[in-house]
This record gives structure tokens, C-alpha cells and sequence, in this order.
């Protein structure tokens, strides 16, 4: 059992990270690359759109 | 369904599904409530077999009222809107808000004079405590937020809601939900876990009503005319899932039997803390961030008549919202018995959730940029940038907090309490004062509202109220952490528990003071909610036929 | 620039949607939490600590009813000055059989972890009944029922059942004789209070509140009031031996 909680424990706190920062950049890519800036444009007008 | 005028007419899957199952309940209920080990318990069995029975009766008489065909998706074209439970879960908040801010100045007098307790059980301090707490958060706040989702879901998406039945039942589901719950803490019945106090059978009952709105919810999403979700959707969506998951994993008890109200948790002693704060902090995260976010990035755009400042930025603040969040948990147990390397990792990212919090606070703000001037002239305008305020002042106040340093001082104090409700009061019920203001004309579908000074008025007394409810409760938290931890020159602790007590009178009764103008203002609110819709102008011409709308159940 | 189109999904496809978000809380969540259910290797090792006598728990279960976890907490952290005042830090041991926690978030009184045997039980009796009685300051609300109720104790041993079953070592024999060990443990010089004492080390038996005719509510929660953070003997506590 001391064995499993330190490897749970090691786990958390290198690999983590790693994904944090992993999901992180992917969502800066995906949110900041210039070819989706239209489509976010128009996305953000959607609620003024009355129908 | 077909479109033909000589549809014969059938119950649907829905209908006879539920009037079914309901009547299953309402069995099940009577024998239980004959069975039951406690009074308390037959009572909430009765309530059960009752709430079925009216529903099965609702459901059958609805379906000998309705025409044989079933609203239609659209009319010339536009999107036929469900809009009857969204009416209903408005109504819902302001009395449910009227009640939990009252009872929250009951508790705070009593916590000043002892003597309002009454010496009678269900009266006392313990019980309304909880009771104030549900009621605010999950009564007040959740149909704001169900209200919320179920309009900007059909609006963003050009789409009528999914289901018939189902948005009823899910509105008066959790609405009797709440009753179940808040009726169980007065009786004593209580799981004694803050925030999930229910009972195993209250939380079972929950859980079938929320999946039922994750279906309502996802299956709108999935039936849009549009290509895009709109960035609201997708808080409100993390909202109802995440809660999902934290309701299951909290509440995983083992009921003593199935005629006992009481249950036991299948977590223990240090692990169940971990679990409860895991849960009670994400409670905060996601439904008192995430969901009020989505009304955020859905009504001040539309208010202000702007798109949000960064579309682009939301999406950032989305994705980095719900993932530091689930991570924060472990600061409510600082210098407890949580590994250190866990207390520091929540530590750190409630640290760094300081950034996409202020990430979403200046996308808000900054969607005003080129028409501050509406803040002056829109007293609702003005009630949900406020809002986004204090959302900064208490998102930079929560990681302040969570460090270790300055946990060890303000644990266990009322500091703790004016910063919850920096969040509560300022940012939580301003935006959903706002989203009421915005939704009530628009519902009722008249111009505006029936008094814009009244909205003042409520804007400046709610105000003056959080300054003296959050002011005082620093002070007093702050005093009382320095209190415990004084020493004299001798080396003995300065004062005893009682002196520290003693201290924090004068504090307890300016907070009820700023509670009572809170009450005040949401009292100015239900007054002008009730003239809007009885007596405003109506607006230019009504935006479709006439829909056929639901009548709600008793 | 293929790959990154297909991100597209995000915004169009709600079910991919709800699987990121599901995938973004889930994995963080439990990259925490997981860890943490090892713990029971690390709880210390402490000797005395046992499960709660059928008296006891039923006066815990009044505490939780009565919602005393909205202003005690029971959980003293290893500050200098919570120590001088409170007594040893809690252990995580401590409240190993705790169903549910109550460590408590708020002290508008005063912590409640190791307030055993701290006052009289007559002390208790009238400081539940009136506190300010006692305590001319308190702001305590006052519970004069308890002392009126009698224990419902009905549902004592399915209670216990289902504590076995979640892994708290209650034997066949005090499943049994769970109803007889309430009524000994309430009784004044009960002649078995010797062989409760043997299913239940240490533990106390008396009228808790000064009333023998009848077993009330009072009488079971000033019995776990009196236990709590009683059961490790800290002169023989050796603390260097659980370094974490």
C-alpha cells in the first residue's frame, strides 16, 4: 500500500503537470490561431441576432 | 410529429411514460410512509405519494386539454420557444431568494441574540443554518439557473426546447426537491455534510432530475440551427455535468434501510473530507462560477447590445476555468491531516485560478468598452458590471486565502463567511438579479419593466447592504484570528474562547443590518417583478402566435 | 493545419463537447484524488482508537442532527496557540470511523476534538439545557429537549450493520447486543458494565444526565461528547514514529 500511494503520489505531481500545461497549450493554439478568428466573430454576435 | 390536421390523437411515450412512473412512486411512497421508522420520514413519503399523484392527475388532465397535435418546432419558420417552465423557475428564484435572505437574517440576529433560537428545535441555529444555505444557493441560485440555461439554450440555438413533459419535470422536480430538502433539515433530517445535506432518498430523487435536464439541455444543443455553440452554453453544459458527477461521488451513501431516512457515507473520517471539499469547492466552481458565467456571457452582451470584448478569450477563461478549478479543493483543509504535497498543489492552482478569473471579469467589463454611458442610464446594466466586480474582488480575495499563511489566521473565522458572501451577495445574486430584470419583460413580453427607479432604488440599498455585511464580517474575522492567537507577555494565551465571542457582538449586529437592506431590496424586486408582468405596457406586437403554454402543476 | 481544423468538432459536435469537459474535470480530479485514497497506509498508527459504542454513535447521530458541525469543529491543527488551547493536533485515526466527517469549517464556538472529559457531565447537562446559564456570554442556542426525549433506539444495531459492512470491525456479538449496551452504558453502576467495557475499551458508563429512569437524547450525546479525542493516550504517542 506505501508503495501504491507513493506511486499515485509521484504520478500527480510530474505527469500532473505535464497534462496541465499540455491542455493548457492546446487550448491556446486552439483559441488564438488567426484561421478561426472569423468564425469566433460571428459566434460572439449570436445572441444580438433577434429572429 | 405529423403536421396533419387529422392526427388521431394519442398519448405520447412521455406522457404515459411518466404518468406510469409516477403512479409507481406514489405506490411505493404510501408504503413506504406506513412503514417508515420515524414520523419525520412517513411525513416526507406522504409529501412523495401526494406530489405523484397531483402529477399523475396533471399529466392525464393535460392530455384531454391539448390539442391532438403536439406544439409544433416552428411557426412561418421561426422557432416555436418553450418558454412556460423557463416563466415558472423565474417566479421559483424570487420567492425562493425572498425566503433564503430572510432566513439568513434570522440566523445572523440569532447569532447576535441567542434568545431568538425560541429554545425550539427546529427553530434553532443548526437547522436554519442549513436551511439558509440550500435555499440561497441551490433554491434561489438554481432556478436562476435553470431559468437561465433553458432560455439561452432555445434562444442561442433557434430551437424549441427538447421534450414536453420533461422541462416541466425538471422544473417542479427540483423545485420540490427543495422542499423535500429545506422541510428535512427543520425535522432534523440532515446527512451533516455542508451544502449536500439532503438525504440519501432527496438525493436520488435530484439525480433523476438533473440527468433529465442534462436531456433536456443537450438534446436542444443538438437539435440547433446554428453550426456554433454559443460560448454559454458550454459553461452551462460544464455546469450540469461537473455537478453531476460531484452530487454522485458525495453522496454515495448506503441507507441504513429503505424505510429509514438516515444513510451512512461509504467514505470515512480523513477521505470523506477529501470528498466533501472536493465536492464543496467545485460546488462553488461550478455551479456559483460556471453557471452564472454563462448568464454572464449571455445577458450582458445582449443588454449592452454588444458582442462579448473576446470571444476568443472566453474560450481560454472556459477551458482553464473548469480545469484549475477541480484542482482547488484541498485549501479548505490546510494544516489538517491531507498530505502537505496535496494542500500545496491546492494551494497553487487557487493561486493561479486567479488568472482566468479575472480572464472572464475583463471580458465582462470590457464588453462595455464604447458605451459606458449605458451604465448611467440602465440601472440593470449597472447591477450585473457591478457584479463582474465584486466576481473580481472575491476571486482575488478566495486565492488570497487559500495560501497557507493567510489560511492559518482567517480559517475558522468570519472572514471566511464576508468572503463567501463578497461572492454570494455581490457577484451570484447581482447577476441574477440582472438576468430576472432582463428576462421578465422579455417573457411577459412587454417593453420594460414597470419601474426603472425601483431598480435603483434595489441596486443602492442591496449595496449599502453587502459593504456593511462583508466590511464588518473582515473585521470581525480578522479580530477573532488575531484573538485566538494573542499571547501575553507571559507567554499564556491572551484571551479565552469566550472573551473572543464576546467581541464579535457589535460585528454580528451590523451584518444583520446589511442583511436586512439585502432583504429590503429583494423585496423592492418581487414588488416591481409583480407590476411588470401585471401592468406594464406590452410590447409592440407579440414576437409569434400566441404558444400554447403549459399550465404548472400544484 | 488538417489536424487543427478538426478542432472544429469542438464548437459543432456538443457530444465531443461534453466528453472534453468531462475528460478536462475527471482527469484532474482524480490525478488528486486517487492518491489520497491510498492514505490509509499513512493514517498513523495509534493505539486505542476504536469504534463507537451503540450509546455513542447514536449521540453522534444527534450532533449531525441538530447541525452542532455549523459551529464546532473537530479538527485542531498544529499551530502553537491551537494546541495550548485545544490539546495534541488531531490525527487523521482519529476520526477513522467517523461516518460522516465532521471536522467542521467555522469555530463560532469553541472546537469540540478533544472536549472529553474536559468539563462534569453535569456541566454538560445544564450548558445543552441553557448555555448561558453556564456561560453567561455564549450565544449557543439552547436544546432543553434532548433531556426530555427518550433515545429512539430502534434502529441502533441496523445502524451498526451497516457501519460492519463499510468496514468498521463491529462483531457478530455487538451487532447482537447493541440495544442491551445502550442501556448499560446510560445505566449508573450497571453490573455489566465490565463486559461493555470489554467489547468497548475505556469506554464510559453512567447516567450521563442525571436522570437513571429514563435513557434520553442528552444521555447519548453528552456519552460522545465525553469520548471525543479521549481514545489516544498521548504520553505513549510517539509522534517521531509517523513522520509523513
Amino acid at each position: 500500500m506505501p508503495a501504491a500511494y507513493k506511486f499515485f503520489a509521484e504520478f500527480a505531481q510530474t505527469w500532473g503537470l505535464l497534462y496541465f500545461v499540455g491542455v493548457f497549450l492546446i487550448v491556446l493554439v486552439y483559441a488564438l490561431a488567426p484561421s478561426r478568428k472569423e468564425r469566433f466573430d460571428a459566434a460572439a454576435r449570436m445572441p444580438l441576432q433577434e429572429d | 410529429m405529423a403536421q396533419t390536421a387529422t392526427t388521431p390523437k394519442g398519448m405520447t411515450f412521455g406522457e404515459a411514460g411518466s404518468a406510469l412512473a409516477f403512479a409507481a412512486l406514489g405506490f411505493l411512497s404510501i408504503i413506504i410512509a406506513a412503514k417508515a421508522y420515524t414520523p419525520e420520514y412517513a411525513f416526507h413519503a406522504y409529501l412523495f405519494a401526494a406530489a405523484s399523484v397531483a402529477s399523475v392527475f396533471v399529466i392525464v388532465n393535460r392530455y384531454y386539454e391539448r390539442p391532438a397535435a403536439l406544439p409544433p418546432l416552428t411557426i412561418n419558420g421561426k422557432p416555436n420557444y418553450n418558454m412556460g417552465p423557463v416563466k415558472f423557475a423565474t417566479i421559483a428564484s424570487i420567492v425562493w431568494g425572498i425566503a433564503g435572505f430572510t432566513i439568513g437574517l434570522l440566523i445572523a440576529l440569532q447569532l447576535a441574540f441567542p434568545s431568538l433560537n425560541f429554545d425550539t428545535s427546529w427553530l434553532s441555529f443548526g437547522r436554519m443554518r442549513p436551511l439558509h444555505t440550500s435555499a440561497v444557493i441551490f433554491a434561489f441560485g438554481g432556478n436562476v439557473l435553470i431559468a437561465s440555461s433553458f432560455y439561452v439554450v432555445q434562444r442561442t440555438c433557434r430551437a424549441r426546447m427538447v421534450g414536453d413533459i420533461a422541462p416541466w419535470f425538471v422544473v417542479l422536480g427540483y423545485n420540490f426537491f427543495i422542499v423535500i430538502a429545506g422541510t428535512g433539515y427543520l425535522l432534523g433530517i440532515t446527512q451533516g455534510k455542508e451544502y449536500a445535506e439532503p438525504e440519501w432518498y432527496a438525493d436520488l430523487f435530484l439525480t433523476i432530475v438533473w440527468v433529465t435536464y442534462f436531456l433536456v439541455f443537450l438534446g436542444t444543443v443538438m437539435r440547433r440551427k446554428e453550426s456554433h455553440i454559443y460560448v454559454a452554453n458550454w459553461f452551462y453544459l460544464a455546469f450540469i455535468l461537473t455537478i453531476a458527477v460531484l452530487h454522485l461521488g458525495n453522496n454515495a451513501t448506503i441507507p441504513v434501510s429503505i424505510f429509514s431516512p438516515k444513510s451512512y457515507i461509504v467514505w470515512s473520517g480523513v477521505q470523506d473530507a477529501l470528498v466533501q471539499w472536493w465536492y464543496g469547492h467545485n460546488a462553488v466552481g461550478f455551479f456559483l462560477t460556471a453557471g452564472f458565467l454563462a448568464i454572464m456571457y449571455y445577458f450582458i452582451p445582449k443588454r449592452a447590445e454588444r458582442p462579448v470584448y473576446s470571444y476568443r478569450l472566453s474560450i481560454i477563461h472556459f477551458w482553464s476555468l473548469i480545469f484549475m478549478y477541480i484542482w482547488a479543493g484541498p485549501h479548505h483543509l490546510h494544516y489538517t491531516a491531507l498530505p502537505d504535497w496535496a494542500q500545496t498543489l491546492g494551494m497553487v492552482f487557487s493561486v493561479m485560478l486567479w488568472m482566468p478569473s479575472w480572464g472572464g471579469m475583463i471580458n465582462g467589463l470590457m464588453t462595455l468598452s464604447g458605451a459606458w454611458d449605458k451604465l448611467r442610464t440602465d440601472p440593470v446594466l449597472r447591477l450585473m458590471v457591478v457584479s463582474v466586480a465584486f466576481y473580481g474582488m472575491a476571486t482575488f480575495e478566495g486565492p488570497l486565502m487559500s495560501v497557507k499563511a493567510v489560511n492559518s489566521l482567517s480559517h475558522y473565522t468570519d472572514w471566511t463567511i464576508g468572503h463567501v458572501h463578497a461572492g454570494a451577495l455581490g457577484w451570484v445574486a447581482y447577476i441574477s438579479f440582472g438576468c430576472v430584470y432582463c428576462l421578465v419583460p422579455w417573457l411577459w413580453n412587454k417593453k420594460e419593466l414597470y419601474s426603472m427607479k425601483a431598480v435603483s432604488w434595489h441596486f443602492w440599498i442591496s449595496t449599502l447592504g453587502i459593504v456593511l455585511y462583508i466590511s464588518s464580517m473582515w473585521v470581525a474575522g480578522i479580530l477573532q484570528g488575531l484573538m485566538w492567537r494573542a499571547y501575553t507577555s507571559l507567554g499564556f494565551l491572551e484571551y479565552s474562547f469566550i472573551e473572543t465571542v464576546e467581541a464579535m457582538h457589535p460585528f454580528y449586529i451590523i451584518r444583520a443590518l446589511g442583511g436586512a437592506f439585502f432583504v429590503a431590496g429583494s423585496l423592492i424586486m418581487a414588488w416591481n417583478v409583480w407590476k411588470t408582468i401585471t401592468s406594464a405596457e406590452a410590447a409592440v406586437e407579440e414576437a409569434h402566435p400566441a404558444q400554447p403554454v403549459l399550465v404548472a402543476a400544484e | 493545419m488538417s489536424f487543427w481544423s478538426r478542432h472544429k468538432i469542438f464548437e459543432t459536435n456538443s457530444i465531443i463537447l461534453v466528453i472534453g469537459v468531462l475528460f478536462v474535470i475527471a482527469i484532474g480530479g482524480l490525478v488528486e484524488i486517487v492518491p489520497l485514497f491510498y492514505l490509509k497506509s499513512t493514517i498513523e498508527k495509534a493505539e486505542g482508537i476504536r469504534p463507537y459504542t451503540p450509546l455513542e454513535l447514536a449521540g453522534r447521530n444527534i450532533y449531525v442532527r441538530e447541525g452542532c458541525y455549523n459551529c464546532h469543529s473537530q479538527m485542531i491543527r498544529p499551530l502553537r496557540d491551537e494546541v495550548e488551547r485545544y490539546g495534541h493536533y488531531s490525527l487523521a485515526a482519529e476520526s477513522m470511523y467517523d461516518r460522516p466527517f465532521q471536522w467542521g469549517s467555522k469555530r463560532t464556538g469553541p472546537d469540540l476534538a478533544r472536549v472529553g472529559n474536559k468539563y462534569s457531565d453535569d456541566w454538560h447537562r445544564d450548558h445543552l439545557k441553557d448555555p448561558r446559564a453556564v456561560v453567561p456570554g455564549s450565544i449557543m442556542p439552547s436544546y432543553p429537549w434532548l433531556e426530555k426525549n427518550e433515545l429512539d433506539m430502534s434502529s441502533v444495531s441496523e445502524d451498526m450493520k451497516i457501519q460492519a459492512m463499510l468496514g468498521v470491525p463491529y462483531t457478530e456479538d455487538m451487532l447482537k447486543l447493541a440495544e442491551t449496551d445502550v442501556r448499560i452504558q446510560a445505566n449508573a453502576d450497571d453490573p455489566n458494565a465490565i463486559d461493555l467495557a470489554k467489547r468497548y475499551p475505556n469506554a464510559q458508563s453512567r447516567s450521563f444526565d442525571g436522570n437513571p429512569q429514563k435513557v434520553t437524547e442528552a444521555d447519548a450525546l453528552i456519552a460522545y461528547l465525553q469520548m471525543l479525542g479521549t481514545q489516544v493516550d498521548f504520553k505513549l504517542y510517539d509522534n517521531k514514529a509517523n513522520v509523513r
